[in-house]
């Protein structure tokens, strides 16, 4: 590989044409190398993350000349990671491994309700845990690596930013600069967590989930600031471990998802032992001799300022797209005043005809993992000409994996009576017991099934919301079912799996309208 | 009806009589014999809808003593205790789980029978009492009698002391399900327990021999290994007959390689006792279905579950003509659940030709209850039913087998799609990876129809319910790779499924 001084870059668009003829005479197959000895691809990819690799892998695999840039900027603590982008290293894989182990705390305390006899106590050693987790997201990471491999695709870990629209120029991490310029350039970069930078000590003190799953020792007792996905899963987790945790919130938790769903969730949060600050707002946190941390924040229905000390205050306010270094403006490309994110149409096509954006870090889309393979695969298929499919944004299902699970797909009951009015909404739910919670002794209030329908038959289904055990598993299928455009008929219809929580969606009878009790007796 | 032509000819036709008989004649306008799933949904949907309906339930000991409360087969003896034993087994491989999680407590972990048991028992008298009070409240009349016929429209209703009463109805629904099956050889009624006695047996039953490859076979088989019992299941041929014998063979294999052994291609020819106790000491003698091998073993217990009987045919079905089938006991139905005598029908277990699952049962129930009552037309959709096998590894399903595909469809004209998958939750606890499995059968000539979908796996149950939903719906391989995924869920899986069985590619997973 051929390193390529910064000034060859900046002999700008001599070079860049030389290049885009040379790779037009050799057709997508035969991708040229530029006549000054400089990296040229089909296809370069910023960012190794869920939707980049599968983009630059299904592109390799149609025969492009694919190359990968990925670079992991190290957190304010320091945090840094491999190959595989935010799911693989500090999002689903190691949030869902830690739920798991939340989880199983609670199956050793059903445990002896099914004749276990486990000897007391009972401690959790996150240490060990933490080891376990890091170590399967390493073996992903490197499973990335070999991946690309296999399909030739190449990998450079450098810091990429745009030198004119055909050519980024990367460094890495020991401050070397390669240019690399490309016929095509996906940019997949996706997001990081967000800092109340306005708030004293918030970047010295504070961690994200950047650094949470990365974390060799217990966090201790947390004070987790935000109502996002990311602090309910993590606050849940912690408690689930048997940590001391607090949630702080400025307003409603879930925001954009289902609202009654989401009281819910927090309900039961908190009926496990997570405490909830809401209509509250840090203002400065300092670090006390101890070395514990000092919060100051104001409740902002009694203007009254409080305080409490915590080992560790964990930011999840949100995410801010990874777009600042890229110096999108060398390439002309659009972002969006408000978000940052790069602006895109439905090819995911950026306002350069030739860049693409997908993933998170491109405007009004899903920050999902799947949305982005699944989008990053179907750019990859018309790019080199194999499909016209573009990817539908719509009904895609999502679960928050939550101590008690919540699965949704389709819209959320505000969302529906917004589109089509109240008369026209009919809202089917239940209030259900799992069989596995009667004889563990656990309280089942807030598992709760939502079916949101049109009113006018055949009531086709426009939404379901699902708060119980496995939500994720339950959800999938009947995503596509939504998908194939089902009915509420079609789905009462569908006998269900005895004895299944899932069972239960298929049994929704009582129509919130009804005002009849939702509450699922007998078997 | 009014007017004097219609009413004349009404009584022509004998409708009128009908019509009066209904109103005034019987004691009820519907007796349901037997309180399981399917007769007590059918009761209740008829109550409902303002008829005067009775329930008639009563529990034939079984062989060993065990008898049980209302509700039928799912709340007493099956779906209900077997899932939540199969639950206490889970909890025990969650245990071993745990630790690699993070998790730290005393190195011995015994398992207490007494103690699970007797939870799952008063969670099953909590369900009885529900399904009393839930008739109660829809002024069911409930009467724990056995129910046999007398003559046309007239039921003899015996309790446990004896005492007979007799009671007329309109309309009949026969909803007596099914009980294990034993092997006639000697000793198995006087030493053998069934599945109607392993759920409250008052002590653990140790060293055990299934006999069967039923579901219920390898469920019990599965829970006793996952409490830490030495189990062997003895089959005479095929694992799961009737399911797709592919995935048959992965559920049975998984449970092999976590410590079920198996005895293929033999039949217990007798059971001797050579202890007494709780439990005992049993010798039992198998022959070999190939030749003639035969082969001896000493269990704690033998427990029976090569299938299971109608209760058909002690309950003077012959005095008012309601045909069975002779050698299975089974009623035939037309499609609306209707016997050969107009006025009598069955749901359930006994159904010839239909499917023995719960959710099966209460729907046909209701919706014949809506039809027979509620002027409704709706009939029991007995196609893409799903459902679930709860081994230690789940099998869930929906729609056909690739065999049954095959037969319907020739193999040409189908593609079958599989992959092996690692549940995330899998990776850290260092179990099995390229064990569970999905597979969906597409029909080439109809759009890539899904018409069998296949999934070993965790959670298999919520995973596939959703599946029959979209099934129902028309599923299309289309819109599985249209949908996308839940991650990281098993479920999502299908959404991904690119290699076809056809290809002979492999579908083992590497690494992630």
């Amino acid at each position: 590989m051929a390193v390529m001084a910064m000034a060859a870059a900046l002999r700008g668009p001599s070079g860049r044409f030389r290049w885009r003829t040379q790779a037009t005479a050799g057709g997508v197959r035969g991708s040229a190398r530029g006549a000054a000895g400089r990296q040229d691809y089909n296809l370069l990819v910023i960012g190794g993350g869920s939707g980049g690799l599968a983009c630059a892998k299904e592109a390799a695999q149609l025969g492009m000349k694919v190359a990968v840039v990925d670079y992991v900027e190290p957190s304010p603590r320091g945090t840094r990671w491999g190959l595989g982008g935010t799911c693989v290293n500090v999002g689903c894989i190691p949030k869902k491994l830690i739920h798991q182990a939340a989880l199983l705390g609670g199956m050793i305390r059903d445990a002896p309700h099914y004749g276990w006899d486990v000897a007391q106590p009972v401690l959790h050693d996150w240490r060990k845990m933490a080891e376990a987790v890091q170590n399967y997201v390493k073996s992903l990471n490197w499973g990335h690596r070999v991946q690309l491999q296999d399909r030739k695709v190449k990998y450079f870990n450098i810091k990429a930013s745009f030198v004119n629209e055909h050519t980024i120029c990367g460094v890495t991490k020991g401050g070397k600069e390669t240019l690399l310029s490309a016929e095509h350039i996906v940019i997949a970069t996706g997001g990081r967590p967000k800092y109340p930078t306005h708030i004293e000590g918030a970047l010295e003190y504070g961690i994200t989930s950047d650094d949470i799953f990365w974390l060799k020792e217990s966090p201790g007792k947390t004070l987790v600031v935000g109502a996002s996905y990311v602090a309910l899963e993590c606050a849940g987790f912690l408690t689930g471990l048997g940590l001391d945790t607090t949630v702080m919130m400025r307003s409603i938790p879930l925001r954009g998802f289902d609202q009654q769903m989401s009281s819910l969730v927090t309900e039961y949060m908190a009926s496990q032992g997570t405490r909830f600050l809401k209509h509250c707002t840090p203002s400065r946190v300092q670090k006390l001799p101890d070395g514990q941390l000092q919060v100051t924040w104001e409740d902002l229905t009694s203007g009254r300022e409080n305080m409490g000390t915590f080992s560790t205050v964990l930011w999840a306010i949100g995410r801010i797209p990874e777009t600042r270094s890229l110096n999108l403006e060398n390439a002309g490309i659009n972002t969006s005043p408000n978000s940052q994110k790069i602006l895109v149409d439905a090819q995911e096509v950026t306002s350069v005809p030739h860049i693409y954006a997908i993933g998170d870090v491109a405007e009004g889309r899903p920050e999902l993992t799947p949305t982005a393979i699944m989008a990053g695969k179907l750019l990859a298929r018309r790019l080199c000409g194999q499909s016209l499919d573009v990817m539908d944004y719509s009904n895609v299902p999502t679960t928050v994996f939550t101590p008690l699970e919540y699965g949704c797909v389709g819209l959320s009951e505000e969302e529906a009576m917004a589109r089509h009015g109240e008369e026209h909404v009919e809202v089917y739910h239940a209030y259900y017991k799992p069989l596995e919670f009667t004889v563990a002794e656990r309280d089942a209030s807030q598992c709760y099934i939502k079916m949101v329908c049109l009113r006018k038959p055949p009531q086709l289904v426009l939404g379901l919301h699902f708060l119980g055990p496995n939500a994720g598993e339950v959800t999938q299928g009947f995503a596509l079912g939504i998908k194939c455009g089902a009915s509420y008929e079609q789905v009462m219809r569908t006998v269900g799996i005895h004895p299944t929580c899932a069972e239960e969606v298929a049994k929704l009878r009582i129509s919130k309208r009804s005002g009849l009790d939702p509450t699922v007796t007998g078997c | 009806m009014g007017g004097c032509d219609r009413t004349f000819q009404a009584h022509q036709s004998g409708l009128l009589q009908k019509l009066l008989q209904e109103d005034s004649t019987y004691d009820y306008d519907l007796i349901v014999i037997g309180g399981g799933s399917g007769g007590l949904a059918c009761a209740q949907e008829a109550a409902i809808l303002g008829k005067k309906v009775m329930v008639l339930d009563f529990v034939v000991p079984s062989p060993q003593g065990t008898s049980w409360g209302l509700g039928g087969t799912c709340v007493n003896v099956g779906c209900v205790p077997k899932k939540l034993m199969h639950q206490a087994a889970l909890l025990g491989q969650a245990l071993n789980d745990s630790r690699k999680f993070g998790w730290e407590y005393g190195q011995q972990v015994k398992h207490n029978w007494e103690t699970m048991t007797e939870a799952i028992q008063n969670h099953i008298s909590s369900l009885n009492w529900g399904h009393r009070l839930s008739l109660r409240e829809k002024s069911v009349d409930y009467v724990n009698s056995y129910g046999e016929f007398v003559e046309h429209h007239r039921i003899k209703a015996t309790n446990r002391k004896g005492q007979e009463t007799s009671y007329t109805a309109a309309k009949f629904v026969i909803a007596t399900g099914k009980r294990p099956r034993y092997l006639g050889i000697q000793g198995d009624k006087e030493y053998c327990i069934t599945s109607d006695d392993l759920f409250s047996l008052p002590y653990c039953p140790g060293k055990t021999l299934v006999v069967g490859a039923s579901y219920v076979a390898l469920e019990c088989a599965g829970v006793l290994t996952g409490l830490g019992l030495d189990v062997t299941v003895m089959v005479r041929s095929v694992l799961l007959r009737g399911f797709d014998q592919e995935m048959a063979e992965r559920v049975g294999s998984y449970m092999e390689q976590h410590g079920v052994k198996f005895l293929r291609k033999f039949v217990p020819v007798m059971v001797q006792q050579l202890e007494k106790g709780s439990p005992g000491k049993l010798k039992v003698v198998a022959k070999s279905t190939k030749g003639p091998e035969t082969i001896e073993g000493v269990y704690n217990t033998v427990l029976l579950a090569i299938g299971r009987d109608s209760c058909t045919r002690k309950m003077g079905l012959d005095k008012i003509g309601v045909k069975i089938n002779k050698k299975t006991g089974k009623i035939p139905v037309n499609d609306v659940e209707q016997t050969n005598v107009p006025y009598v029908y069955a749901v359930g277990d006994i159904l010839e030709g239909k499917l023995e699952l719960t959710p099966v049962a209460i729907q046909a129930g209701k919706l014949l209850a809506r039809r027979l009552f509620g002027g409704s037309l709706e009939k029991c959709d007995y196609i893409n039913v799903p459902t679930t096998v709860f081994t230690p590894l789940e099998y869930g399903c929906c729609g056909l087998s690739e065999e049954k595909a095959i037969e319907v469809y020739k193999k040409e004209n189908l593609e079958v799609y599989h992959t092996f998958f690692w549940p995330l939750e899998w990776t850290v606890a260092g179990r099995d990876n390229n064990t569970c499995y999905a597979k969906i059968i597409c029909n080439k000539f109809d759009n890539y129809r899904v018409i069998g979908f296949h999934v070993l796996g965790p959670n298999a149950g919520e995973v596939t319910q959703g599946f029959a939903a979209a099934m129902k719906c028309g599923l299309t391989k289309q819109l599985l790779d249209d949908t996308i995924g839940i991650h990281p869920t098993c479920g999502e899986v299908f959404t991904t499924l690119e290699i076809t069985k056809s290809s002979g590619l492999d579908i083992t997973q590497k690494g992630c």
